[in-house]
């Protein structure tokens, strides 16, 4: 491993202060599932190490149907949250897709969104819930769309000097939901995931949809045309095989040296129908 | 710098660089060779350790970091100086070869039990998932587990 320097930072203020002095120097260090393996491949040649593991920012809490994750919850923490389970359970199912046992005992959420893999599980789910991504520098505070955050693979909107604190989202504990996805080998980022969320009125019909997918593109990709195909729509086999054939056709995956662009877009699609299928039948017990 | 640690049940100070792995604290400046060093990058689990109980790969927990944390290897499971009935289960059922996955193997059923006491064969080789094994084939490893959880419930009740 390159030579670096280690602080543990005591409050958000020092970690602030310490990426506002050492600028593209500092990496900020939180599970360390992502960074460590960069380091010790020396993909990744720091200056300075900014560890955030002491800073409050490791809660969970739901009021008013409004769900706040702080940066620091660990991947286990979502699967084996009960008021997540009970309040909004997209998050445990997709949190136990992620990596094996032991990247969950430490890879943090704020860690995944900052990582920002474009198949990542996380950013995936955070783009169907709509969240925003809070995070501070020595200047201040503000709040990103999810949809917003994520520019490139593993490229974000944050400032070098900005850390993520945490995220907020509606709940949407009505919502029918589920994450599907396929991995060459278990543990292994997924060739394509995807999120969806569905909730019923009380005729049985689609009121709304939230469909996003993880390593189609470059970044996790928001999936308005299912969505649209979907609502207002009895949820039929029919109509729920016309959503996910609309997410497909706008999908145009990347190829790589395991995976086609073509291959990669039929799993999605057939995905998405297993996704949507699942979700409605969640929502038509819930509702 | 100073990594503090509980090492198998024994409070530790050790002298390490801010760069250095867990990993390389264990078997290099300790001598603590039944962690094992595979890919270095998180997949194979053969550098499996139990921190405050949960499996981590110690080759992605930077020494400096520990502050006091409870680390568990293969030897903090022994028994007395004895196995541990659990690697009896894995000498009997033919679920060690080389031995080299086997620590790994071994600490992450263990965590894997203290939360969920008796898991059917999809919940432990879902748990297994992360741990490498090139000898095996893994069915001797699950029946392993199996035989030895079925002993278990058998004893406590
Ligand atoms: C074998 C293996 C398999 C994996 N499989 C998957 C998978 O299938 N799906 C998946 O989603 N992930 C997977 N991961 C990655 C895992 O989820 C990581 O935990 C996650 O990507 C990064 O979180 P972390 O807390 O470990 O962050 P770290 O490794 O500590 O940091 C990662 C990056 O984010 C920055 N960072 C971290 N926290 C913050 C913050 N609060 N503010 C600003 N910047 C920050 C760091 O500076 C660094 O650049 C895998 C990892 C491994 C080792
Ligand atoms: S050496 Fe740590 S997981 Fe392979
Ligand atoms: S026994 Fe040889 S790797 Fe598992």
């Amino acid at each position: 491993m390159h030579p670096f320097d280690y602080v543990a930072a005591e409050t958000l203020e020092e970690a602030l202060g310490l990426l506002r002095e050492h600028g593209d120097e500092a990496k900020v260090l939180a599970g360390g599932q992502s960074l460590v393996p960069m380091l010790n491949y020396r993909l990744a040649r720091p200056g300075v190490v900014v560890d955030i593991n002491r800073l409050p920012l490791g809660d969970i809490s739901v009021d008013d149907g409004r769900l706040r994750l702080g940066a620091l919850v660990r991947h286990h923490q979502l699967e084996e949250s009960d008021v997540l389970a009970r309040r909004c359970p997209v998050l445990g199912e997709a949190a136990g897709l992620i990596g094996n046992v032991r990247v969950r005992t430490l890879g943090t959420v704020g860690g995944s969104l900052a990582h920002a893999d474009p198949a990542a599980e996380l950013p995936a789910v955070m783009t169907a819930l709509d969240a925003r991504i809070a995070v501070a520098s020595a200047s201040g505070r503000r709040t990103i769309a999810a949809r917003e955050f994520f520019t490139g693979p593993l490229s974000t909107a944050l400032a070098p000097d900005e850390i993520v604190t945490g995220v907020e989202t509606p709940a949407l504990p009505a919502y029918g939901w589920a994450v599907e996805e396929m991995s060459r080998r278990a543990g292994d980022f997924a060739v394509a995931a995807v999120v969806a969320l569905v909730s019923v009125d009380r005729r049985g019909r689609v009121d709304d949809a939230r469909v996003a997918f993880g390593g189609v593109a470059d970044r996790p990709f928001h999936a308005r045309a299912a969505e649209d195909a979907l609502r207002g729509r009895e949820p039929t086999t029919e109509s729920i095989a016309r959503a996910a054939r609309a997410a497909r056709e706008a999908l145009d995956p990347p190829s790589d040296a395991f995976v086609s662009g073509a291959y990669r877009r039929l799993v999605a699609g057939v995905l998405c129908r297993r996704a949507l299928a699942r979700a409605v039948a969640r929502a038509l017990g819930r509702a | 710098m100073i990594a503090r640690l509980v090492l198998n049940g024994r409070a530790r100070e050790v002298e390490v660089r801010p760069n250095q792995t867990l990993l390389e604290m264990l078997r290099d400046t300790l001598g603590v060779f039944d962690v094992k060093e595979g890919c270095d990058e998180g997949v194979c689990g053969v550098c499996t350790v139990l921190l405050d109980g949960r499996p981590a790969s110690s080759c992605l927990v930077l020494a400096a970091a520990l502050r006091g944390r409870a680390v568990t290897t293969l030897r903090g499971i022994e028994r007395d100086g004895g196995l541990h009935p659990l690697q009896e289960a894995f000498v009997r059922h033919g679920a060690v070869q080389c031995g080299f996955c086997t620590p790994g193997m071994l600490l992450t059923v263990l965590a894997l039990l203290e939360r969920e006491p008796r898991p059917d064969r999809p919940a432990i080789r879902a748990a297994l998932e992360g741990n490498l094994c090139r000898c095996t084939g893994y069915a001797k490893i699950v029946d392993a587990v199996e035989a030895y959880v079925r002993a278990e419930g058998g004893r406590d009740g």
